[in-house]
């Protein structure tokens, strides 16, 4: 257990987005989250990465409470995330975007800059290497030099996990990672999820491609209206009654 | 510096013409002139990295540089102190404020930002403008002295003070330069590009914020100070709204987020403003729709489109460079990116 979420609450005004949801996730493993449309799975992740402050319950890492603290001292314990749209920087190119993702783990300073000290040129070579690997690693080094804006949507996608996987994570958070994208490069993005994991990363994913999801999850929870109706096992998850309604009811694509 | 000048032609350029322009052009009027310019450029290089490479808008600045001015004017003037002194104190004086503004306004984002930084601009003029018994209110701050000897170099001459102001600028240029290519400059871009993938990538974007502040609350009261020794008198207009407004026009023109728009900006515009000086108010008939259309059109000014257009040159020619080994040569395509960014 990497993760755990004990009766993790979200309200918006009146709006109750995520209910009292008692979560875990599992070293080593892909997990997710699925559920109809607004069901509260972008906000669960936004919980557990600090972008939002729980109204109720707590956030566990590694046995460590941080449900109060900021998304960045999060981040360098080693929890990365991507968004559900893409935050890229189109004008600058696909390596530029993803260098400043290894800052987290560099310590140089304005001083650093100012005086071209040898720790800033240690670290910047540092971050510029580690670029390198992890596009590598995502298979995007033949289009490092181009700008971000004119690559694929797919493209788009592998750049978002390199920029999360240069922050050196224990946990990669994916929010809907293939949406608008075509089946083949669909599992171009899952076999790519696979090879984190036998990498010794941890997955946590959001997404509707269930039969994606059922193929790759080795754990899935269910929410639905913000909270969780039902958690295990893809076998176990289709055959559950709670989440055939929630899907029929809720009229969403499965 | 070596890697500065080898990579960036315009610079070498900047760098002779302003050597050179006092012995080309001899003329007291327009070493005056450029040598004002010089500090202007100084100001919107300061309000360049805040506004241009974080991506927060400050109106605060005009306050800041009078902060600057008034600083300098007041030590020198009231308390007999060293001018270099009185310099330095100057800018720690105005980059403490910067601190406690930043602190409150950084907790705001976009047109809120811009209305309270606004706001608190207008009060340092107003303060200013009403304390007279500190600043002498409207009738201004006289007798301020030049800038005192350096061992045998005096500043007494209108030419040793262009040259000082000049290597001022070019400390200024010098110290962007290598901020915006730096594991700190791609920091404060990414800021600027987006807040929420800035934190999530562990970047404490309050800290990176408040230090951009409060830099260039340092540099614009640096010009400010220098301004002060250099006009010998000053008033509260110096901190008025307009002063912002003019800065802010440097900069877009010459291009926000770019290294040399504050350069290109400020001597356009105030060489334009100079040869149509004959039109007095209405001049500004004519810049108010050309500064709309450039924005409209170029919104990342005239050093911005020049870039586009050869980035569009380059790739029409397809000619893929030579992949680098060298770090300085690595340093250059960093460069082009960021200003393309
Ligand atoms: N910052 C916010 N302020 C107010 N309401 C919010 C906010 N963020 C989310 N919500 C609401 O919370 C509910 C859950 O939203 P959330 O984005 O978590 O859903 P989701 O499961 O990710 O949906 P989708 O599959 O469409 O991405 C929605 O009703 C949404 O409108
Ligand atoms: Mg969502």
């Amino acid at each position: 257990m990497l993760m755990e979420t004990k009766k993790l609450t979200k309200r918006f005004g009146g709006l109750t987005a995520v209910n009292d949801v008692d979560f875990t996730i599992e070293k080593g493993k892909i997990n997710a989250i699925i559920g109809p449309n607004g069901a509260g799975k972008s906000t669960f992740f936004n919980l557990l990465s600090g972008t939002y402050i729980p109204s109720e319950g707590q956030v566990f890492y590694k046995g460590q409470d941080i449900t109060k603290r900021p998304p960045d001292k999060i981040a360098r314990l080693g929890v990365a995330r991507t968004f559900q749209t893409n935050h890229l920087f189109e004008e600058s190119t696909v390596l530029d975007n993803v260098i400043v993702g290894h800052r987290l783990r560099t310590s140089s300073n304005l001083w650093d800059a100012v005086f071209r000290t040898r720790r800033f040129k240690f670290e910047e070579k540092k971050c510029r290497d580690k670029a390198m690997e992890v596009l590598d690693f995502v298979e995007l080094t033949h289009v490092m030099d181009e700008p971000a804006g004119s690559i694929t949507q797919e493209e788009k996608k592998r750049v978002a996990f390199a920029l999360a996987l240069a922050t050196d994570p224990e946990v990669v958070f994916l929010d809907e990672p293939t949406a608008g994208i075509n089946p083949g490069e669909t599992e171009g993005l899952a076999s790519l999820m696979e090879k984190m994991v036998q990498r010794g990363i941890t997955v946590c994913l959001i997404e509707h491609k269930m039969k994606m999801i059922m193929k790759l999850a080795d754990k899935i929870m269910v929410l639905n209206y913000g909270e969780k109706i039902a958690e295990g096992t893809s076998e176990e998850i289709m055959n559950n009654q709670a989440v055939i309604e929630a899907y029929l009811g809720g009229g969403a694509s499965a | 510096m070596v890697s500065l000048l080898r990579n960036r032609g315009w610079l070498i350029g900047f760098i002779a013409a302003g050597v050179l322009f006092p012995f080309v052009l001899p003329n007291a009027y327009f070493l005056h002139i450029l040598t004002l310019a010089f500090i202007w450029m100084i100001a919107v290089y300061g309000l360049n990295l805040l506004a241009g490479y974080t991506g927060y808008l400050s109106l605060a600045h005009a306050g800041f540089f009078a902060v600057g001015a008034y600083g300098l004017g007041l030590l020198t003037v009231k308390t007999g102190m060293n001018y270099w002194i009185a310099l330095l104190l100057a800018c720690v004086i105005t980059s403490a404020l910067g601190l406690v503004v930043g602190l409150v306004s950084l907790r705001t984002r976009e047109h809120f930002f811009a209305i309270y930084t606004l706001c608190v601009g207008y009060i340092i003029y107003l303060i200013i403008d009403k304390w007279d018994s500190l600043t002498g209110g409207v009738r201004g701050l006289i007798g301020i002295p030049e800038p005192s000897n350096i061992g045998p170099i005096s500043f007494q001459t209108p030419i040793s003070q262009y040259y000082l102001i000049f290597a001022f600028l070019l400390l200024t240029i010098l110290i962007m330069y290598r901020i915006v290519h730096s594991l700190t400059g791609r920091t404060f871009i990414a800021i600027r590009n987006s807040e929420d993938l800035a934190r999530t990538l562990g970047i404490s974007t309050m800290k990176n914020k408040l230090m951009v502040f409060v830099l260039t609350a340092f540099f614009a009261g640096l010009a400010g100070a220098l301004y002060a020794s250099f006009i010998r008198f000053i008033g509260p207009d110096i901190g008025y709204i307009t002063i912002i407004f003019d800065l802010l026009t440097y900069l877009l023109v010459g291009g926000i987020g770019t290294l040399a728009g504050p350069i290109v900006g400020t001597f356009l515009i105030v060489a334009l403003s100079q040869s149509l000086q004959f039109l007095q108010d209405y001049r500004m008939l004519i810049f108010g729709p050309l500064l709309t259309l450039l924005i409209i059109f170029y919104p990342r000014g005239i050093v911005g489109a020049y870039h586009d257009w050869r980035l569009k040159r380059k790739d029409a020619q397809r000619t893929r460079p030579q992949k680098e080994q060298e770090y300085f040569e690595t340093e250059e395509e960093t460069e082009k990116q960021v200003k393309e960014g």
